[in-house]
């Protein structure tokens, strides 16, 4: 029986909205935003699972973010969801000072998706020319009311 | 008194086949910082992807980059039946794997060439160059295309291998089986590529832990991991190999995890020649349901991840990729400061890095920046090094 999804299970206990198993290696974990910061310095350090990368998705509901870590010894990858429903005011606390594989990939998000991330030491441009406009999101989507 | 001085390296230079930037600060002979900048190849293929269907995805994302073509569709077809829960016929499994790793042996050839370039080892440089182009026609022979194979597709492959391909596939691996001897012997064997590459671009395993790389860069330090082993896909568990680890993290362990690996390619290609079963080679898939996917795939360079998210349309409503280079190559910001200008060139190259994938890297020219040195200068200056070693040594 696979231990590390157990005690994952069992340390975040009452920090998990949602524990969905997708298949035996491919699990996603809704939290609250607030505890992001908390629960990746749990998995990464104690647990020591790799940071793979984080995705970000512009929903109707608002702009929701997968913080990907994976477990190399079982292949396994849990994937943390978060939602920021305020898309006029969206911030996050910056995974970058904990370790700094978080580093580029927060820029991206935050130029092409508009995220604040706070406590990040280097946020600036990654991807975009230095002449895209202010304020103008690639990731972003239209939706209906 | 020393002073700060910055040599840029980049947007284009001979140093790397792609369009980046490092800037070096140097002090003296030593780097003391570099900062890395990316962002000349972006395309926007994530947001692009959105637009295409499932189908013409693969082909999009097989034009992400040239030299691991087949890594991000083969990636990108794992997170689609991941979502889908597809059940891919045996016999497609067994020559997804088989492209896969004459991907790797073609695509570690060319960086060990590369490598052997800039430490002025011009006849490493063309004999490995020499061994990758049958690899090359392999692909032509089995996909009809030299470098996009475009072999992949949801739920199986487009084209299959005939029983005339394998004779052909088999009298090539022979001939590589003995040119990679030679390699070792060559490369690893040689006192001068030892005392050069040794010690040089040293990333520690707590370092590449904190970076979290992948692939070669991370095996090289001492980290165990491989997706083909740790997340089986294709067939990679029913064949036997070995995961190739080295401790030191020096350019030289990089050098040799790549050549070791290529020798299991070789291995992982022959038993799937010999066990692969006849039968259908796709699942005939029409629609692909609402859910979401994650699919991995060791590419030559580490994982290659991406994250596929449909609404039920024949769209993905968000394809995200992460290339292994986004991981290594951040991580040069460690590997090349402490050491000299000279060791610069093959260290910054020894993550095997690929812009198109990652699109993404820059060193920033300011205009009060005095340029010392340009790209073929630092070659150069590689290369001398390495010349008097050679005197050293007395060859």
């Amino acid at each position: 029986m696979n231990t590390v999804k157990l005690e994952i299970k069992k340390r975040l206990s009452d920090k998990i909205i949602d524990w969905h198993e997708h298949s035996g290696r491919r699990i996603y974990i809704k939290i609250k935003a607030q505890d992001l910061k908390e629960i990746s310095n749990l998995l990464f350090f104690d647990h020591g699972l790799r940071f793979c990368t984080a995705s970000g998705q512009d929903t109707p509901l608002g702009i929701e973010i997968l913080y990907h870590f994976g477990f190399d010894y079982t292949g396994e990858i849990f994937s943390l969801r978060v939602l920021l429903e305020d898309k006029k005011n969206l911030k996050i606390d910056s995974l970058t000072p904990l370790f700094p594989a978080a580093e580029w990939i927060e820029r991206e998000m935050w130029e092409l998706l508009g995220i604040d991330f706070i406590g990040h030491p280097n946020l600036k441009k990654l991807l975009l020319d230095d002449e895209w406009p202010q304020g103008k999101y690639p990731l972003r989507h239209e939706h209906e009311s | 008194m020393s002073h700060k001085v910055v040599i840029p390296i980049g947007p284009y230079h001979p140093l790397q086949e792609e369009p980046e930037f490092f800037r070096l600060y140097v002090d003296g002979e030593r780097v003391i910082d570099v900062d890395i900048v990316i962002g000349y190849l972006h395309r926007g293929i994530e947001k692009l992807a959105e637009s295409k269907h499932f189908d013409q995805v693969t082909f999009l994302v097989e034009r992400i980059c040239g030299i691991c073509s087949t890594s991000h569709p083969f990636a990108y077809v794992n997170a689609v039946e991941d979502l889908a829960k597809i059940q891919v016929p045996e016999r497609a499994l067994y020559i997804r794997t088989i492209i896969a790793e004459l991907e790797r042996i073609h695509s570690h050839l060319l960086w060990l060439g590369l490598a052997g370039h800039f430490i002025g080892y011009n006849t490493v440089w063309m004999w490995a160059w020499k061994y990758r182009e049958p690899i090359l026609d392999c692909f032509e022979m089995i996909s009809g295309n030299r470098n996009h194979y475009a072999m992949m597709k949801i739920g199986g492959v487009r084209r299959d291998i005939r029983d005339q391909d394998i004779l052909p596939l088999n009298k090539t691996l022979d001939e590589l089986t003995r040119a990679l001897e030679m390699f070792r012997g060559v490369v690893m064997d040689d006192p001068v590529i030892q005392s050069r590459l040794k010690g040089v671009g040293i990333l520690t395993k707590k370092q590449a832990l904190e970076w979290s790389v992948v692939g070669p860069t991370a095996r090289a330090s001492g980290l165990s991991i491989d997706v083909r082993k740790d997340d089986p896909y294709g067939v990679y568990d029913k064949v036997s190999w070995n995961v190739i680890v080295e401790k030191e993290g020096d350019v030289f362990a990089k050098t040799v995890v790549r050549i070791l690996e290529m020798q299991e390619s070789i291995s992982i290609i022959r038993q799937c020649l010999e066990k692969m079963p006849k039968g259908k080679i796709d699942a005939d898939i029409k629609d692909i349901p609402v859910g979401e996917g994650i699919g991995r795939v060791e590419a030559p360079r580490g994982e290659c991840f991406h994250y596929v998210r449909s609404d039920g349309t024949n769209r993905p409503i968000r394809h995200k990729v992460r290339a292994p280079s986004f991981m290594n190559v951040a991580s040069n910001k460690i590997a090349a400061v402490g050491g000299t200008i000279s060791d610069a060139a093959i260290t910054l190259a020894a993550v095997d890095p690929c812009y198109c994938c990652t699109e993404r890297t820059i060193v920033i020219d300011r205009p009060t920046d005095k340029k010392i040195m340009n790209g073929w200068d630092l070659i150069k200056l590689s290369q001398q090094k390495t010349e008097q070693l050679k005197k050293t040594h007395n060859l």
